[in-house]
């Protein structure tokens, strides 16, 4: 829209349109020729403050839910992780551990399935998932080796409990070992994957993290289960297996909240993500020293399990719960991108 | 890993790129796009009110925010054009010599925000159900009858503007009027807009239009004019809706240095694979070590 009326006048009601100048300027414009120097005009000293639009976030915060989505994480952890106790069980004689950490991984990675489905906003829509295939997108890789995994899992299961075609159920416990890794690192990638600023810049530790924690996790649930299905003399592996992840997450968080900086504030402060974040540290590492000093008590050891299965199960509570505070307040979004301005390093592709 | 296309990965990823053609248009129109000049918007809404008659897109929550003259808070689900107003203790733009501005003035700030459009969209890249796609225009849409309403589109736009509907669970967001375009007439907002703040046409022309109207600016002294995503070698490849802004992008509630979170998708998936054999070399050497 544009233009005014022509009259017996003359035009009447002619609006400058996009060429009109701002403020006191209309009908005043300056001279060319008399611009001052450049862009010299322009602020010179940063806020210390940073400016928000009346403090509201700049990014979206996910719309997932607990316990869908933290609760999806840590069971396919716990998953990846079991598989590949199995499968080391199965191949060092240890009857009943393969036959418990099969068991775990169909129940976990169903449980996990079945939170994701929930999670969804058109449940009835999750086939979708398999509609095609892209590597940009870490939920479709995700659903795929889900796809492939979780029938393994299940193979393996039933051909262990009920003892029918024993090839069949190695073949199915070797997949699923195979595939229990991937299963557990890249959900990494899947929080990582985002504008989220706790998730985002975390992307090099938070697999490590994950796959730590599911050790963990996986660990933690064969010892619980210490002379009450599987005897102690077969759990040294399992012992090793959770002290080690445990070990892995805890060296990997402390590298991520140091990379992070300022935004690594919503992992140890403000909300309750970081409540989680503490706790399953100190779940992790108790649980971890349990698991080395009970050795010969089995109630002890069970103890130490439940221990480090809860402390992975914080962990990703507060992983989910320190990225949506992240997402929440402008200032993780606004002054790392602005501290990469004054410091001359914003994002630029160079053209080739 | 080379693409059907001959791009690699990162360079589907990241940079300057045709993103019609590099979505496998082989003859498409010409990309096309917003340039909203925000110094000669006024605020009218009548962008946002023609986008919801035209869209059929619901009311989005009647409440007063005390947040100046908008009401309408931000880009969502049911807000596909949102105008923000700033009021500011600042002179008027433009600052003329010997002219004494009252430190106590009031200036307004007013930004008809919308979807990027983005060339290369994180949207659009982590749809795991290829119901995001990007139009022989260039532009990127939401295909409401695929969408199963995953939510991973929202936390993965850098600008915040695509959200979940309350009530439907799927993902919605501004589609550039695509019914519209395809039979040649241009996006309601900007058939609209009485000023002309809101501008549609060939992105080509639209950038060089906003140059020369920078140019007009800062000869005229208003020294804070700048443009927002008309760059493409920014962090998104340059945005398919670009904006003349009067202050500081953080001002109207826009990232400064906005980067699509897929860029380093390729170095991430490398983190995982690591993470992915150290799981397994544990589980070795638990089995190795711990053999009591």
């Amino acid at each position: 829209m544009s233009g005014g009326d022509v009259t017996r006048d003359g035009l009447r009601g002619v609006r400058p349109d996009r060429d009109a100048m701002t403020g006191n300027l209309d009908g005043e414009r300056r001279k060319p020729g008399r611009r001052r120097r450049g862009r010299a005009e322009q602020q010179m000293v940063p806020d210390a403050e940073f400016t928000s639009y009346y403090g509201r976030p700049v990014i979206k915060a996910p719309v997932w839910e607990a316990p869908d989505i933290p609760g999806y994480i840590f069971l396919g952890g716990l998953a990846g992780a079991s598989s590949m106790l199995a499968a080391g069980a199965d191949l060092s004689g240890r009857g009943e551990l393969a036959k418990v950490c099969k068991v775990a991984s169909l129940g976990a990675i169903s449980l996990s399935a079945l939170a994701l489905v929930h999670d969804l906003g058109k449940p009835s829509r999750f086939l979708n998932m398999l509609r095609t295939l892209k590597v940009t997108s870490p939920m479709s890789v995700g659903s795929w080796l889900l796809a492939a995994y979780g029938p393994a899992t299940g193979v393996a299961a039933l051909s262990s409990v009920t003892g029918f075609l024993p090839p069949l159920g190695a073949a199915a416990t070797a997949g699923a070992a195979a595939l229990g890794g991937p299963v557990a690192a890249y959900t990494g990638v899947l929080l990582a994957d985002t504008a989220v600023p706790a998730w985002h810049g975390g992307y090099r530790e938070m697999p490590f993290v994950f796959t730590g924690s599911g050790a963990a996790a996986a660990g933690g649930l064969a010892l619980g289960l210490a002379d009450h299905g599987i005897p102690m003399r077969q759990l040294g592996p399992a012992r090793a297996f959770g002290v080690l992840g445990a070990a892995l997450e805890l060296v990997a968080s402390e590298a991520m909240e140091k990379r992070l900086g300022l935004v690594a504030e919503p992992y140890q402060k403000g909300n309750k993500g970081a409540y989680y974040v503490k706790a399953g540290k100190a779940l992790t590492a108790l649980g971890a020293v349990g698991a080395v000093a009970s050795m010969r008590a089995a109630p002890l050891t069970r103890a130490a399990g439940a221990v480090l299965f809860l402390g992975s199960l914080a962990t990703k509570w507060g992983i989910f719960h320190a990225g949506f505070a992240s997402a929440d307040d402008p200032k993780y979004t606004v002054v790392p991108q602005r501290d990469r301005i004054e410091r001359g390093e914003q994002a630029r592709a160079t053209a080739d | 890993m080379r693409l059907s296309n001959g791009e690699t990965l990162s360079q589907a990823l990241y940079g300057d790129t045709d993103p019609a053609g590099a979505s496998g248009y082989g003859d498409h129109p010409p990309r096309m796009g917003f340039f909203t000049d925000t110094s000669v918007c006024i605020g009218c809404k009548a962008c946002e009110v023609a986008c919801k008659e035209w869209n059929h897109v619901p009311e989005d929550g009647l409440l007063f925010t005390g947040m100046s003259y908008d009401n309408t808070q931000g880009l969502g689900a049911d807000t596909w054009r949102h105008v923000a107003f700033i009021e500011q203790s600042k002179p008027l733009a433009g600052q003329i010599a010997g002219v004494q501005h009252d430190s106590d003035q009031l200036r307004w700030l007013m930004s008809s925000d919308v979807c990027k459009h983005c060339t290369h969209a994180a949207c659009l890249d982590v749809c795991p159900t290829g119901s995001l796609f990007r139009t022989e225009f260039g532009t990127v849409v939401v295909q409401e009858d695929i969408c199963n309403g995953c939510g991973y589109c929202i936390p993965a736009c850098p600008y915040g503007v695509i959200d979940q509907r309350e009530g439907d669970g799927r993902a919605w967001k501004c589609t550039m009027c695509y019914d519209r375009l395809q039979i040649g007439q241009e996006p309601a907002c900007a058939k609209t807009c009485p000023t002309d703040s809101i501008q549609f046409g060939p992105l080509d022309e639209l950038r060089d239009r906003a140059q020369v109207r920078l140019q007009q600016l800062h000869d005229a002294g208003v020294v804070d004019a700048r443009l927002y995503g008309e760059d493409p070698h920014d962090g998104v490849g340059g945005d398919g809706a670009f904006f003349l802004l009067l202050d500081e992008p953080e001002v109207y509630g826009l990232p400064p240095d906005p980067v699509v979170t897929t860029r380093d998708l390729p170095d991430m998936w490398k983190h995982a694979a690591a993470a992915a054999a150290t799981l397994a070399l544990a589980a070795a050497a638990s089995f190795i070590g711990g053999r009591r």
